[in-house]
C-alpha cells in the first residue's frame, strides 16, 4: 500500500473527509453490486418495472463484451473505498490514488450520463443514484487540501 | 492494532460485498422457475404437445414487430399442423403504456378460455388501443365481442392470481435473458433476431424438423 507519512497526523477535518468520502463509496459499491447481480440473473430487463431502467439496462451499452458494466462499477468503487480508507489512516500516496480513481469514476460517469441522455434518450434510477456518488465524491476530491498542502 | 485497521477495514468490505452479492445472485436463480425452461410453465399453446418443433414466444400486445409476428406464427402453425406447437409468454415492455394491461385482459381472458382469442384481437386492434385514452372499455368491449361474459371479466382484471400469472412470464423471460420483444425459442434455443422473419423460421422449422446429416 502507498506509503505513510511518519512526522505528519492527519488533521480531524482530512479524517472526516475521507470517512465521509469512503462511505460515500459503500453506497456506491452496494448500488454497482446489484446492479451487477441484476445484470448476470437477467433481472436487468424486468428491473421493476420502470422503463427507462429497462431501455438502459438492456441496451448494448450495459456490457462491454459480456462483462455487465456495472461489474466496473464494482471494481472502481472498491478501489476508491479502499483508497479513501487509507487516506483517513494518513497515507498520503492514497490521497493521490484516491483522487485519480474518483477521477476516473467520475468521467466514466458522465460518458454514461451522455450516453442515457443522447443517445438511449431514458435514465435508469439506478445508475443516477451512482451519478450522485460520484459528482460527491468529486466534490470531496476538489474541497481536499491536495497532499503537497497537507505536508506543509 | 491501528496499523492493520485499514487492512481490516478494506478485507472486511471486500468480504461483505462479495458475500452479499452471492447470496443476492444465488436468491435471484432460485426464485426462477428451473426445469424445462418455458415448456413446462406454458399455459398458453397452441398445436399438439408432442409436437417434434416448439417455439416459444415472449410478446408484448402493444409492440408492432409482435403484432406482425403474431399473423407469421399463426401461418407457420397452419402450415405445420401437428408438426408445430406455439406457446406464448407475456413480455409486457414498461416503455409501452398499455402492455401490462393487455397481457392482464388477456390472462382475464383466460379464465374463461378464452385467451388466444383476446390474444388475436388484440394484436388485430393494437393501433387502435395503443393510443386510446381509456383503454379499459376497449378491452371489456373486445371480451364482449369474443363471448366473454364481461362482468366475470371486469372482476377478473384484478385478480391477483391473474395479475401473478402475467408477472410470473415476466419473471420467467428474464430468467432467459429476455430483454426485447418478439423474443423465440425454438425447441428451447434462442432464434437470433436476423432469423425472426417468415423465411428464417421457415428454415430453423425445417432444419428442426430435418437435422442436417452429419458426413
Amino acid at each position: 500500500m502507498s506509503k505513510r507519512t511518519k512526522n505528519t497526523t492527519p488533521s480531524r477535518g482530512q479524517i472526516i473527509l475521507y470517512s465521509i468520502a469512503a462511505l460515500f463509496c459503500l453506497f456506491g459499491l452496494a448500488d454497482a453490486t446489484y446492479l451487477t447481480v441484476l445484470a448476470l440473473t437477467g433481472e436487468a430487463a424486468a428491473c421493476g418495472g420502470q422503463a427507462g431502467c429497462q431501455e438502459v439496462l438492456g441496451s448494448a451499452y450495459a456490457r462491454i463484451g459480456s462483462i455487465p458494466v456495472a461489474a466496473f462499477g464494482v471494481a472502481g468503487y472498491f478501489t476508491a473505498f479502499t483508497l479513501a480508507t487509507f487516506a483517513a489512516f494518513n497515507y498520503t500516496r492514497a490521497r493521490t490514488f484516491f483522487a485519480l480513481s474518483v477521477g476516473a469514476l467520475f468521467a466514466a460517469t458522465l460518458w454514461l450520463l451522455y450516453v442515457q441522455a443522447f443517445l438511449l434518450h431514458a435514465f435508469c434510477r439506478y445508475c443516477l443514484f451512482s451519478a450522485a456518488i460520484c459528482f460527491l465524491l468529486m466534490g470531496l476530491v476538489v474541497a481536499s487540501p491536495s497532499p503537497r498542502a497537507a505536508k506543509d | 492494532m491501528k496499523r492493520f485497521l485499514p487492512f481490516l477495514i478494506v478485507i472486511a468490505v471486500a468480504l461483505i460485498t462479495f458475500g452479499s452479492g452471492y447470496a443476492l445472485y444465488r436468491s435471484k436463480k432460485i426464485a426462477a422457475p428451473s426445469g424445462t425452461p418455458g415448456v413446462a410453465g406454458g399455459i398458453h399453446v397452441r398445436g399438439k404437445a408432442d409436437a417434434p418443433v416448439t417455439i416459444e414466444e415472449f410478446g408484448d400486445f402493444q409492440c408492432p414487430p409482435c403484432s406482425t409476428m403474431s399473423g407469421v406464427l399463426h401461418k407457420l402453425g397452419e402450415e405445420y399442423g401437428s408438426r408445430l406447437q406455439l406457446i406464448f409468454h407475456h413480455f409486457p415492455l414498461a416503455v409501452h403504456e398499455h402492455a401490462r394491461e393487455a397481457a392482464i385482459a388477456a390472462e382475464a381472458a383466460h379464465e374463461q378460455g378464452k385467451f388466444w382469442e383476446m390474444h388475436d384481437v388484440l394484436y388485430k386492434e393494437q393501433a387502435l388501443w395503443s393510443k386510446a385514452p381509456d383503454v379499459p372499455v376497449l378491452f371489456e368491449g373486445y371480451a364482449g365481442s369474443i363471448g366473454l361474459d364481461v362482468e366475470r371479466f371486469k372482476r377478473d382484471l384484478l385478480n391477483p392470481e391473474v395479475i401473478s400469472r402475467v408477472d410470473a412470464d415476466q419473471k420467467l423471460g428474464a430468467s432467459r435473458g429476455v430483454t426485447s420483444t418478439p423474443t423465440l425459442f425454438l425447441n428451447n434455443s434462442l432464434l437470433p433476431p436476423a432469423e425472426i422473419n417468415p423465411a428464417g423460421l421457415h428454415k430453423a422449422i425445417e432444419d428442426a424438423l430435418n437435422p442436417p446429416q452429419k458426413k
